[in-house]
């Protein structure tokens, strides 16, 4: 069974989605254990697939569907699989992260889309499937597939919830088939000119016929790079993002909030790296003088409207989109630190995000409202839930040991050997708003302090409330569980990061990229 | 708004210009995409590998069968979001249906009905002959699922909803779309368990009675059928939520 | 520019479908962008979506060459078949079939059925490229499912705004968040219970 374990990831969720789907109209009940159940499976599938990189001499695996190997088939017959350390590291995370929220999304489900069951699981499972299969895939074409199918199952979950979200959505599905549609024409430019659409094959037919020069390979880039911007919504292609996270369903903001704009990014470093690769994507003037400053346009806008909004959930939609400014800016820099910093800092991000969409989702269940003014007296309620919550706050402001900070280091460590002071600049901005925006948070939670910073309590921990307000009432375990292991996990990753990075320096080390700067 | 929009399509018009000086000339043999190992393998060893004569079908449903796997995937998601986006769940319900405006409760058309009597019989065997003859001729699944499924909505727009929903109700078509699916990845997992790889169809010639390449010839033909399931489930599932609003009754 | 190198006349005449392309995709993606009413904008999407497929369609097309099914004479099956029913015209093209035959006999022994064999170069220049055309038809249903999702969504927004014009949506969104008051019960009773202790106190 090890073999297949590639097939296990999807074949479980597949089945599990299918079985959500016939049984959740006569017994909803089920559908929470089937969800948990197959994710489980998958879960041990990717830890499989990820011994097996290790394992293996080259430190990757090839799976090929159908049995259309590359020995005895021309390669790029059939749809070919490879993990290699990037793929299966994210993967993981996507299949990790999904897992978690499956077990948190009991009680939100039931409680704000009732009777949906069957159809929300279902697509919560084709969603990991899709994300899972993006970081595995080794064919551009297959690549778009689970695009769509990510992005369809994105759709009808957050649809599903209030009539704002649907509105919102439309905006979603308008800006998503643009992006997806942009990343299809590049592809077929691609495969116009190299007659392929493995992405080995893509690269080795790019070095063959020294096809750098070519103008519609070119277009092809800006056209791939472009789509993929707008599905991660990098700065002037956010609009979609914070309205459709705030108004989506509990589950479904933590399921997608953590990975689909960082899947994108991973999808970024694999046209950059493996399809197009590092000669094509770095030496062409134009764009790595362009995106930096976008990117830093970018960061600093995101943080700003964050610090303007007066709601925890809008406030963290925000803080995803400067959040993706880091990671393109590290790919852009052009540096091997800013590399690792990126692809680290994709699964930290993961996995801070995760933490505190899960302490929001609780937040909004005890309060119904996730304002700034509705936070008071939080932690004397909910010490546990609060508590995990701040590591996640502490991880986005990059304290240590949290995973935030070692992803930052690598990614600043890399603006600096580059010598791109102004990414630097915008690094540190967005640290200094982010750490103003949580210390704010936290006095709100911790202190008797009003929207107008006016303060009614005395002091000594008096929050002026009435003894009901304060009274010890801990989240239902179902929710707890996950957010507590989400935050045991950013600060598991912060502690044992050099693993991580040594996976992450293996994985870069045949691109021979530049270790000071790239000009 | 409109500035904006005439600004990003100028400038996506002249990339795309840009681009299009470099494109191989119009039907060029030698061109990458047709010159490429992996076009001229199709073409070559379709035959040889799977024995179908209809190329577009082999390189579908057996080498990028995983593609379409999830290509029917996304036909099922498509009908479960619509379902989920437009079902109405607890106050709203029961709020009172909405009567669209100048509604009139007209009498079926007596030559529209009868008209469709006859064709219905037609279409669904138009149908089952494109899913069959897949292999040799223009057609297959897909085709054939939204043949049949049109056929549902001509009974659904002669009559009305309720009498095509008696034949295909959409609890039932959700079921057809799953099991649509299930015959699929279940054919894949079936000859994974066989010792191939996931959807590796040759390896189900250790049970059925025929050589590796028919063994991929037939597999595929149980695919396709798997996708014509969920196609004309999926179809008849969208237009009943879509012309209701999600409400299941009455309809167009 | 005019000229018989020109590039109005290599764009126009030796690469019109790449031209028509670019043309609709442009008009999708105005319409996309621009238009303000919500099923317009899926108009355009769709249109936007049709000028890929024309695209990808037109990578496949060999000068020359016929659909990507098989003719009689390489049909893997196809000798069989037609000693059946057509025998006068399988002897037409004799040499195609000689090679046929040939090629089934060897089979025969080895498979005990007729088997195909592989073709030359020079046939394959024959056939269009199939690839394109699988990967359309997957695009194809990945459009159709986008559509059905979008009007599902318009659905779900006219009952509930009225409206489908997206300036009167977004304008009702806002009249909707300005009279949405924030349900924070704590926001007046900490002021009344701390009145309510000093009264305590003084008593």
């Amino acid at each position: 069974m090890s073999e297949n374990s590639i097939a296990l990831i999807f074949v479980f969720p597949l089945f599990g989605a299918v079985l959500c789907a016939l049984v959740g109209r006569k017994s909803r009940n089920l559908c929470h254990p089937i969800a948990v159940a197959s994710l489980a499976g998958a879960l041990w599938g990717g830890i499989e697939t990820l011994r097996r990189v290790i394992a293996s001499e080259t430190n990757e695996v090839s799976y090929y569907f159908g049995g259309w190997n590359a020995d005895a088939y021309p390669r790029g017959v059939g749809i070919e699989f490879r993990a290699d350390y990037l793929g299966a590291l994210i993967m993981l995370v996507v299949v990790g992260v999904a897992f978690l929220v499956a077990i948190y999304s009991k009680l939100p489900v039931a409680e704000e889309t009732p009777e949906k069951e069957g159809p929300f699981y279902t697509l919560f499972l084709l969603q990991v499937t899709g994300l899972a299969g993006i970081c595995l895939t080794g064919d551009a074409f297959n690549l778009y597939v689970l695009i769509e199918v990510a992005a369809l199952t994105g759709y009808g979950l957050i649809a599903m919830g209030s009539a704002r979200a649907a509105a919102a959505t439309f905006n979603y599905v308008i800006l998503g088939t643009i992006g997806a549609s942009f990343y299809l024409l590049g592809v077929g430019y691609v495969y116009m000119k190299t007659g392929t659409l493995n992405m080995v094959g893509i690269q080795e037919v790019i070095t063959a016929n020294g096809l750098a020069d070519s103008a519609a390979m070119q277009v092809a880039f800006v056209f791939i790079c472009l789509g993929v911007l707008i599905k991660m919504a990098f700065f002037p292609f956010h609009a979609w993002l914070p309205n459709a996270y705030f108004h989506a369903p509990t589950a479904t903001s933590s399921l997608l909030a953590p990975l689909v704009t960082k899947v994108m990014i991973y999808v970024m470093i694999r046209m950059t790296l493996t399809v197009f690769g590092v000669d094509f994507s770095f030496e062409n003037t134009l764009w790595t003088e362009v995106i930096p400053w976008l990117v830093v346009i970018a960061i600093v806008c995101a943080a700003t409207m964050a610090l303007a909004q007066r709601d925890v959930k809008k406030m963290l939609t925000y803080l995803i989109v400067a959040e993706v400014g880091y990671m393109v800016g590290g790919i852009w820099v052009y540096n091997y630190y800013g590399f690792i910093g990126s692809i680290f800092h994709i699964i930290s991000d993961a996995c801070m995000t995760l933490c505190l969409f899960l302490g929001v989702g609780i937040i909004l269940r005890k309060r119904r409202t996730t304002h700034f003014d509705g936070l008071r007296g939080l932690f004397r309620k909910m010490p546990f839930t609060m508590g995990g919550f701040f590591v996640g706050g502490f991880s986005i402001i990059g304290l240590p040991p949290t995973c935030g900070f070692f992803s930052k280091w690598y990614l600043i460590t890399g603006g600096m050997l580059a010598e791109r002071w102004e990414y630097m600049v915008a690094l540190m901005f967005s640290t200094m708003v982010m750490v103003v925006l949580f210390f704010r948070l936290i006095e709100r939670i911790h202190l008797a302090v009003t929207e107008s910073g006016e303060n009614i309590g005395h002091g000594h921990g008096d929050l002026a409330l009435p003894e009901s307000e304060t009274f010890f009432d801990e989240a239902h375990w179902t929710m707890l569980v996950p957010l507590l292991l989400s935050a045991s996990v950013v600060l598991v990753i912060g502690i044992f990061n050099q693993d991580i990075v040594n996976l992450i320096q293996d994985f870069l080390e045949p691109f021979d990229l530049p270790k000071g700067t790239g000009r | 708004m409109k500035k904006i929009a005439l600004a990003v399509t100028v400038l996506t018009g002249i990339l795309l210009l840009y681009a299009a000086q470099d494109f191989p000339a119009w039907g060029d043999l030698q061109s990458p995409a047709s010159a490429s190992p992996v076009s001229k393998h199709f073409i070559a060893d379709t035959g040889v590998d799977t024995e179908v004569p209809n190329m577009v079908t082999a390189v579908l449903a057996d080498y990028r069968g995983f593609d379409t796997m999830f290509e029917t995937v996304v036909i099922f998601i498509a009908g479960i979001a619509i379902i989920g986006i437009l079902r109405r769940t607890g106050a709203d319900a029961d709020a009172p249906a909405l009567k669209r405006e100048n509604e009139i409760a007209a009498e079926p058309d007596l030559i529209v009905t009868n008209t469709v009597r006859l064709l219905v019989p037609v279409i669904q065997l138009f149908a089952f002959y494109v899913l069959a003859h897949g292999h040799v001729s223009p057609g297959g699944g897909f085709q054939g699922g939204v043949i049949m499924g049109a056929s549902f909505i001509l009974v659904a727009l002669a009559w009305d909803l309720p009498k095509a929903m008696d034949r295909l109700s959409v609890d039932r078509a959700v079921m057809l779309a799953g099991v649509g699916i299930l015959i699929y990845a279940g054919i894949g997992l079936f000859s994974m368990l066989l010792g191939g790889e996931f959807l590796d169809y040759a390896e189900l010639s250790h049970v059925l009675p025929v050589s590796r390449e028919m063994a991929r010839y037939h597999a595929m033909l149980g695919v396709e059928i798997g996708v014509a399931f969920t196609v004309t489930a999926v179809m008849f599932a969208i237009y009943a939520n879509l012309s209701t609003r999600g409400r299941l009754e009455g309809g167009l | 520019m005019f000229g018989e190198d020109g590039l109005l006349n290599e764009l126009l005449v030796e690469r019109f479908n790449y031209c028509v392309y670019v043309v609709l995709l442009l008009i999708g993606l105005y319409a996309m962008i621009a238009k303000n009413n919500l099923i317009k904008k899926l108009i355009g999407m769709s249109i936007f979506q049709t000028a890929i497929i024309l695209f990808y369609v037109s990578i496949g097309v060999k000068e020359g060459g016929t659909i990507p099914i098989y003719v009689a004479e390489h049909d893997p099956h196809g000798h069989h078949a037609e000693h059946q029913a057509h025998p006068e015209e399988a002897n037409a093209t004799e040499e195609t079939e000689e090679n046929a035959t040939t090629a089934t006999t060897l089979h025969e022994e080895d498979h005990g059925h007729h088997g195909p064999r592989s073709l030359t170069d020079e046939e394959t220049s024959d056939y269009a490229n199939p690839l394109p055309h699988v990967l359309m038809l997957t695009a194809i249903v990945v459009g159709v499912a986008t559509l059905g999702v979008a009007l599902a969504l318009t659905q779900r927004i006219y009952r509930a705004y009225g409206t489908i014009e997206e300036d009167a949506v977004l304008a009702a969104i806002l009249a909707e968040d300005a009279s949405t008051v924030i349900p924070d019960v704590l926001a007046t009773k900490p002021k009344r219970t701390s009145s309510k202790s000093r009264k305590a106190k003084k008593a």
